[in-house]
Formats: structure tokens, sequence, C-alpha cells
């Protein structure tokens, strides 16, 4: 084991991690013989592959030290000497579980287009690993300029398979998810040109111990934000998410809700928190009303879909307003929650995804109403559905609750208010999760093609076990989770709220309000 | 008795004249069918200039009485436009040869708009500028109206030439306001005289006048007008051409020009050049939005990207320059890769020039289809693709120089932009097959090929070519 270990510790293993997706992708595309052929093969490889990736990700964690903030594993090459632009990669306990969260659900994706997906099978495959280099690619990358190109590189890939492989409008959904993206992402790309001249590297470490003038962090602050407030998404920015989500097929949704969204809140964590703390003060009571606003008004939204996706889709947003508020909370459990809760939505909400996929695999419609009574013929996907919806609601025991509970105690203290208001977002949550159970689950099996449909195939229970693993273990035993994260988050913090006391002399609103009140 | 200059710097040109004179002879004697002979000829004589231009390691030099300069800066465009050139022959000869139009003078009025193009560059005085300029207007005007039995391409080329010759009027003009108040034609002279604070109003005039007739030359917004059309009209090489070397040409131009003689006069004509950077970018974001025909796409495109090239000269600096070097670089040849697959629009023998012509070519020509593709995204700026260093390179230069501002104004433009190239994305991967595409010529492919494969290499390695772009830029800036 230890020479295992000891070989392991020799490798560039988040390069290796990052790029062995490309591999595969260019195998694939060395395949040949008739469409049927290319097709089988371009599946299997593409599995092979991102579990190899998955694996190989998991010398990761297993090489973690959990007790220093520093970036581990590093590699480190010239790319652009003359300004001092590095191929730098690392990984600390805040980006580490999000690489593990990106390879965990590649291998699921890639068993759910099986049968899924008939044309143009090899190119779906290849877009699937390019896409998985960029994602896991930007979390590793210690050089705002890598971060940058990953972060972009996302959007082709992601492009075309909303846009070939998806239904109902695709077009238009596939437009306005890159359009919108790149748009903010270009005023990011300004942003970080500016922080570049005045620290004189692009380098993240360096960049996080520069303290840059309070004036400046304003800009700087409002380029990042238009950057991940639009891959969140915030409120009111959101609107290309359930479009994209409900034209996109089955394991794009999954990449999407369990992955893509995850940059935005990286990002918060990994550039605004740490390295614009004064503005980032500043602007945390936009940032909660935001939220705020985003968590129920959405859950709301939620409440009235017909469509299984949307529905989904507009629960995202409201789960990650969760993650903006704990962010910028700023508190140890907070943020810790915040990191938490991403990484349980996006295994939640990536499951959810995939049952819906089950489910208009059968009968091709996302629609409510068309279902009901699934629990007579199919119970085993009722449990699986059950228990996903559960951990959506943040029942107790489940991945969906440790992170809202940390957030909402973190919260507390920074601001009971926004943790009051944002606490309705909980039982609206279970309102409308609830509600959707309920209408697609029990009631009366009457439709005759309904009462066709067959439970769960063994690929998809292979599919559905590990989830459900991971999000019962995530709900009962957190711990290992937490301690990945902790001393990061710590770092973080006690620098943040070094910034926070110095500015505290500005009263909170809820200070206000009670001033007022007496 | 006067002894001969020193021709050395010039034996590239020189070499290129008398090889042009004497392919010229033989294609008399032999007739129609020497044009393949005539052109490989051509990128040959091409080749060895590049190369001797290339053996003279950039070492500045002036002759002819101080009129023709080189350094790095100059052997640099010399050989991107070279580039350029060599690579548009190519595809003028496999469309030559489709379209029954082979004549051999095509390539030698490439080649002799070429040498017009590299004494344009090493000008250093007005009036060799404009003998450079007129050098490469000329065959220009012939080549786009080559297809003389094709309405379009006669329309193309009157168009181009009577829009043209109002250009270099303007030009012309504004030279002489510069030589009535500075008192002299030499780019070191009018240095002097501007720096020295002599005559400035009438100099700025002047400036404006040149800077009119130059911005016309590289069709940057408010001259661009004939640019659509004689893009659309001319023969698909012969635009492609158009597209890449008389811009490196002009641009070269316009930065010696602009730093040069007028270097003293910065916060004069910096703001013109911003105005004519931000109309270029906008107009070529907007206005290509709702082209059909892709060649008038391009058109508008060619001109959003001498918007973004025209930031590194607003900018005035090294790094200005170096952005805009590289910028040009990297543009030329992703034009070239897509005016390859537009070339390789064929449909029955015919060439097809609608945009919807592309529907479904992912399925019926895969290969084709990834190469626009990957040219597309890299002309919209997205990594990993070597489009988003050039735009990089260029805010790099904007955000150091303050100009932070046109920085956004240019990265949102690229946003807007970003639709029409993802617009042709969507039509090849998303539409359903029309009428498949004939079967591209074997060059075509390779050049396609080649430069979305280049868009990948040059994204991961740009450090030396952004070396050479520097060490280029920073021989134009003296101290």
């Amino acid at each position: 084991m230890t020479a295992l270990a000891n070989f392991v510790d020799g490798l560039p293993i988040l390069s290796l991690v990052t790029f062995l997706p490309l591999v595969g992708a260019a195998i694939i595309l060395l395949v040949r013989g008739d469409d049927e052929t290319v097709a089988r093969q371009a599946r299997y490889i593409a599995l092979w592959t991102t579990l190899l990736t998955f694996v190989l990700s998991l010398f990761i964690w297993i090489g973690f030290d959990s007790t220093t903030a520093a970036f581990q594993f590093e590699e480190r090459l010239n790319w652009l000497p003359m300004y001092k632009i590095t191929y730098r990669m690392g990984v600390d306990g805040i980006s580490m579980l999000f690489v593990i969260l990106s390879t965990f659900l590649m291998p699921l994706c890639v068993l759910a287009s099986w049968e899924a997906v008939h044309k143009m099978v090899r190119e779906y495959m290849v877009a699937f690993l390019v896409l998985e280099t960029m994602m896991v690619g930007m979390f590793c990358a210690m050089d705002m300029v890598l971060f940058y190109v990953f972060f972009e590189g996302v959007l082709i890939p992601m492009f075309i398979i909303i846009g070939v492989w998806g239904g109902g409008r695709r077009v238009y959904s596939a437009f306005k998810f890159f359009l919108y993206t790149l748009t903010g992402s270009v005023l990011l790309l300004i942003a970080m040109l500016a922080m570049y001249f005045y620290a004189g590297t692009t380098d993240i470490p360096t960049l996080t111990a520069t303290h840059f003038p309070v004036q400046m962090q304003y800009w700087l602050w409002f380029g990042l934000f238009a950057s991940f407030a639009v891959k969140v998404p915030m409120w009111p920015v959101h609107t290309w998410l359930p479009d994209a989500h409900v034209d996109a097929p089955t394991a794009g949704s999954v990449i999407l809700a369990g992955v893509l969204l995850k940059m935005g809140g990286y990002g918060f964590l990994r550039f605004s928190l740490p390295m614009l703390p004064e503005a980032s003060v500043a602007f945390t009571p936009f940032i909660y009303t935001l939220s705020v606003i985003a968590i129920i008004y959405t859950s709301l939204v939620a409440l009235v879909q017909q469509d299984m996706k949307k529905l989904i889709a507009y629960s995202s947003v409201a789960h990650m307003g969760f993650v903006t508020i704990g962010v910028f909370a700023g508190t140890q459990q907070a943020v810790q929650g915040a990191i938490f809760q991403m990484l349980s939505h996006g295994v939640v909400s990536g499951a959810l995804f995939l049952a819906v996929g089950v489910v208009y695999d059968r009968l091709h419609t996302r629609e409510i109403s068309r279902y009901g009574g699934l629990v007579n013929n199919m119970p085993m996907y009722a449990v699986v559905v059950m228990i996903f919806t559960m951990a959506a609601v943040g029942l107790p025991g489940t991945a969906g609750f440790v992170g809202e509970f940390l957030v909402l105690t973190g919260s507390f203290q920074a601001n009971s208010w926004v943790a009051l208001l944002a606490a309705t977002g909980v039982i609206l949550g279970a309102a409308y999760m609830l509600y959707l159970y309920r209408r697609v689950i029990f009631g009366e099996l009457t439709k005759a093609d309904v009462k066709a449909m067959l439970d769960l195939d063994r690929r998809e229970i292979l599919i559905f076990v590990p989830v459900v693993a991971v999000v019962l273990w995530m709900g009962i035993y957190p711990s290992p989770f937490l301690d990945v994260t902790n001393v990061a988050v710590t770092a973080i913090v006690s620098k943040y709220q070094a910034v926070v006391g110095a500015t505290a002399s500005v009263p909170s609103a809820a200070q206000t309000v009670l001033a007022l009140l007496r | 008795m006067t002894a001969l200059p020193n021709l050395v710097p010039a034996y590239p040109e020189i070499l290129l004249v008398i090889a042009g004179m004497a392919f010229l002879l033989i294609g008399v004697f032999r007739g129609r069918e020497s044009t393949t002979f005539t052109t490989w000829a051509s990128i040959a004589a091409m080749a060895v200039a590049a190369w001797l231009i290339h053996a003279g390691h950039g070492v500045p030099a002036m002759t002819f009485g101080g009129m023709f300069a080189v350094n790095a800066f100059t052997a640099f465009a010399k050989i991107l436009t070279l580039l350029g050139a060599g690579l548009a022959l190519i595809m003028i000869n496999s469309w030559s040869q489709e379209s029954g139009v082979a004549r051999f003078e095509i390539p030698l009025l490439v080649l002799f708009a070429t040498v017009g193009m590299m004494l344009m560059i090493s000008a250093n005085d007005l009036i060799a500028l404009y003998v450079g300029i007129e050098l490469q207007s000329l065959p220009l005007y012939v080549l786009a109206a080559v297809n003389r039995d094709n309405l379009r391409s006669t329309e193309a080329g009157v168009k181009y030439f009577v829009l043209g010759a109002l250009a270099s009027g303007l030009l012309l003009y504004g030279a002489s306001m510069v030589y009535g108040f500075s008192g002299t034609t030499s780019f070191a002279g009018i240095a002097t005289a501007v720096q020295s604070g002599g005559g400035h109003v009438g100099v700025l005039v002047g400036i404006v006048f040149v800077i009119a007739g130059l911005s016309f030359k590289v069709s940057a917004v408010p001259f661009h007008m004939w640019t659509p059309d004689v893009y659309e009209g001319s023969p698909t090489p012969i635009t492609a051409f158009f597209s890449v070397a008389p811009k490196i040409a002009g641009l070269s131009l316009f930065l010696r020009v602009l730093v040069g003689p007028f270097g003293g006069m910065l916060a004069e004509w910096q703001q013109v050049v911003i105005a004519i950077s931000l109309l270029s970018m906008m107009w070529g974001a907007f206005a290509a939005i709702a082209q059909k025909n892709i060649k008038r796409l391009m058109a508008y495109s060619s001109i959003g990207h001498v918007g973004y090239a025209l930031i590194g000269l607003a900018v005035g600096t090294v790094e200005g320059a170096r952005g805009m070097l590289f910028y040009m670089l990297i543009y030329i040849v992703m034009s070239v890769g897509a005016f390859a697959c537009i070339l390789a629009m064929r449909v029955d023998g015919k060439p097809v020039e609608d945009v919807t012509d592309l529907a479904g070519l992912a399925k019926t020509r895969p290969g084709m289809a990834a190469a626009m593709g990957a040219l597309m995204f890299s002309m919209a700026g997205i990594p990993p693709l070597a489009g988003i260093w050039g735009k990089f390179y260029i805010f790099v230069a904007a955000v150091n120089a303050g100009l932070v501002w046109l920085a956004v104004a240019g990265v949102l433009a690229s946003a807007v932009a970003a639709y029409y190239y993802l617009r042709i994305v969507k039509i090849m991967y998303f539409d359903e097959p029309g009428k498949a595409l004939d079967q591209p010529a074997l060059s075509t492919a390779i050049l396609y090929g080649l430069s979305s494969a280049a868009m990948l290499a040059l994204f991961i390695v740009p450090a030396p070519f952004v070396n050479g772009a520097s060490i280029a830029a920073k021989s134009l800036f003296p101290g």
C-alpha cells in the first residue's frame, strides 16, 4: 500500500485526472467501423475512461492532507513566461471535493446516456469527455488565466450537447446558455487583467495575499460578480437555467446542475471573498437580498411548474441561494455549509435529473400530469426518488440537511433576518418537492401507458446505487467531507472576519430595525 | 557619378519583382496552361523572400535616401504578409482550375500586390508610402474583377477601384498638408517637426486625412462601405487574399506612421483611432448578425477584427504594437482556414455562398464541420483556441494603458459577435442536412485542417510567437 502511495505521489496526478478524459476522447475518435460498432465502442471507451478517471481522482482524496490550508499536489510549468503566467495546478480543501464530485458524476452520465442517445454517439461521448477535462481543470487551476481558460472552455462542449442532443427549443436554450455565460465571463477577463496589473501576477495564492485598494476592489468585485452570478445562477440572471435544463439531454442536465453551477459558488469562494474582502463586506447586503429573493421567489415559481425538469431547475436556483448566503455570511459554519451544500446539491439534483431521465426514457414526456401512481408498478423507483426527494427537502440523515443546517446556523450569527427569511425556503422546498412526489409517484395508476412502464433495469440500478449510498453517507456521517474543508475554510474565514471586524462600525440591518423598535 | 544605393535591405522586394517579371514572360510564351507553374513559382519566390527577410535578422537599416527602412518590425510584418499571400495563392490555384478562369496573370497580380504591401511596410517617407499603397492597390482592383464574365465580380472591381481612388486621394491630400506644414516628406523629418511643435493644427488636419485614407485600406468603420460588396463579389480565394495580406500591410503601415512621424502627437490622434476602433468592433458585431451570405458575414467579421487590432494601435505602446502583431498573426491563420472552408462550399460543381448551405455539415462532412467550428469558436475568442490569446494581448495592453473602458467595450462587442459565429456552428451542427457539399479539393482540405489545428497548437504554445511579436514591436519604439 505504501509502495502504491509512493508511486502515486510521484505522478502529476492532477494533470492525469484532468487530461485522461481527453485521451479517451482521442481514442474514441480513432474508432473505425459502421455506425453501430462505433457507437458501442464509444460508449464502452467513455465508460472505462470516466471510471478510470474517477478511481484515479480518489487517490487525490487518499493522499490529501486535511491539516493544512495550503495547495497540494502542485504542478508547475511555464506557459507564457513573459507575463509570468504559468500552468499551475493544485488542490486545497475547497477545491478537492469538487474534483471528486465531477469525476463521480461522469460515469453516471455515460451510463445514463447508454440507451437514450442514438444519434452521433461518438461525438456525444467526445463532448462529455472534453467537458470533464474542462471541469476538473477548472477546479485544479492555481493560475487565474488557466482558471479562465477552463471556465470558458466548458461552454463549447455544453453548447454542442444542448444544441445537438437536446429536445424542445434546444437551439434557443443553447444560445441563451452560451451568450449569458459568455457575457458574464468576458467581464471576469477584464477584472482579471486589472488584477494582474496591480499584482503583477495571475497566480491565485499570490493574488489572495495581495491587498487591492478598496476603490479598485469595488470594480473588480462587479467584474467577478457578473461572471459568477450568471453561473450560480443568482436571481435575476437565472433565466437561462430553466431553459437549458429542460432542453438539455438528461446527462447534460446532470452535469449542468451537478458541476457547472458550482463553478459560480466556487468562484465567489476562491476569488471574491479572499481577494476582495472589503468589497465583499460592502456588497454582502446586496448578495443577501438577491439570494433571499432567489430562495423565496424561485421556490414559489417551482410550486406551479408543470414540467419536472423545470421544477428541479428552479429548485436549483433556490438551493444555490443558500450557497451564496453561506459564502458571504463569512462565518466558519456558513462557509463550510455552503461548500457542503454545493456538494450535496451536486449529487442530489444530479440524481433527481437522472430520476427524471428514467421515466422520460419510458414515456418521452416530462409533464407531471402525465404520470401518477408509479409506486404501484415501479416500487424500486419510488424508493429511490423518495430518498432523493427527502435529500432535496433537507431531511436529517440525508445530504441536504447538513448543508442547509450549517448555512442557516452560520448566517444566523452574521445576520439573523437573512437566516429567518432563508429558512422559509426550506419550508417551501418541502412543499414543492413533496407535491411533485405525490403527483408523480402516488395516486391512482390509471393511464394505460404509465401502467406499462417497467421498474428500474440493471443498468439503472447500477446508476442509482452509488448515488443513494453517497446521499446517505453525506447525511449520516458528514465528517470526512467537513474535515477536508475545515482548515482551508478557517484560513479564508479568519482573514475575512478580520476585515469584517474592521468595518463593524456600520450597523447591520437587523440592528437598525431593533434600534428603531426601542 | 552617383553610387548605387545600398540594395541589400531591399533584396526580398527586388527578388520578387524580378521573379514576377520573369514569370510574366514565361507565362506570355507558354500561354494559359502555365497558371499552375506561375502559381507555384510565385509561392516559391515568396518563400525565398521570406527566408531572406528572416535571414536578415531584422537588423535595422535604411536605404534609397532614407525612403526605405527595414527592422525587426518590418521583417515580422512582411513575413506575415507573405504567409497570408502564399496561403491565399494555394487557394487561388485550386479555384482557378475548378472554375475555368485559370489565367497565369492571377498569381502574378498577387505577387505584385504583395511587393506593394512590402513597400508599404518599409515605407519611411510619405512618397514611398503612397507609391507602395498604389502598387498594392492597382493589382487588387484587377483581382477583384478577375472573373470578368461575372457581373458581381466586375461590379466589385469597379466599386473597389472608385472608392479606393477616393481614399488614395484623401491620403494624398493629407500627406500634402503634412508636407506643407512640416516642410518634409521623410518620416524622421516629420517626427522632428512634430516634436518641435511646428505647424500643429495643419499637421493635425493632415494626420486626420492620412488616417481616413489608411482606414479605408484596412476597412475600418466608417470607411468600410466597400468591404461587404467587394468581399461578396470577388471570387472566394481572392476575397481570402483581400482579408489577410492587405490588412496586415495596412495595419503595419498605420502603426508605423502613427507611432513614427506622428508619435509626438499621440494625444491628438489617439482619440480618432479609439473612435474608429470602437465603431469597427461594434459595427462588425452588430451588422454581421443579419447577414445571410457567408462572404458578407466574413466581411463584417473582418471589420470587427480590424477594430480589435486597432485597439493595439490606439494604445500607442510597445505592448499595444505587440498585441496588434500577434492578433494579426492569429487572424490570418483563422481567416485563411475559414475561407478555405467557404471555398469548399460547392454543390454539384457550383459554388454556394449562403450560410444555410452549411446545414447539417456535421453529418455530411464531419471533418470540415469540426474545422470550421473550431475556427468560428476561435474567432469568437473562446478557449481553448488561439483566438482568445489575440484578444488577451490586446486587452492586456489596453488595461495597462488605462483604457479599461475600451477593453470593456471590446469584450462586450465580442460577446455580441459570438452570436453570429455560434450561428454558423448551430447551422452546421444542429440543423438537418440539406444538399451535401462536394468533396473538397485536397489542398483546400489541408488548408482548413492545418489552420484549425494551428488554432489549438497556438493556444497551447503561444510563447515563441508572442516573443517574435514582442521583438518586432520593440524595434518600432526607439529607446
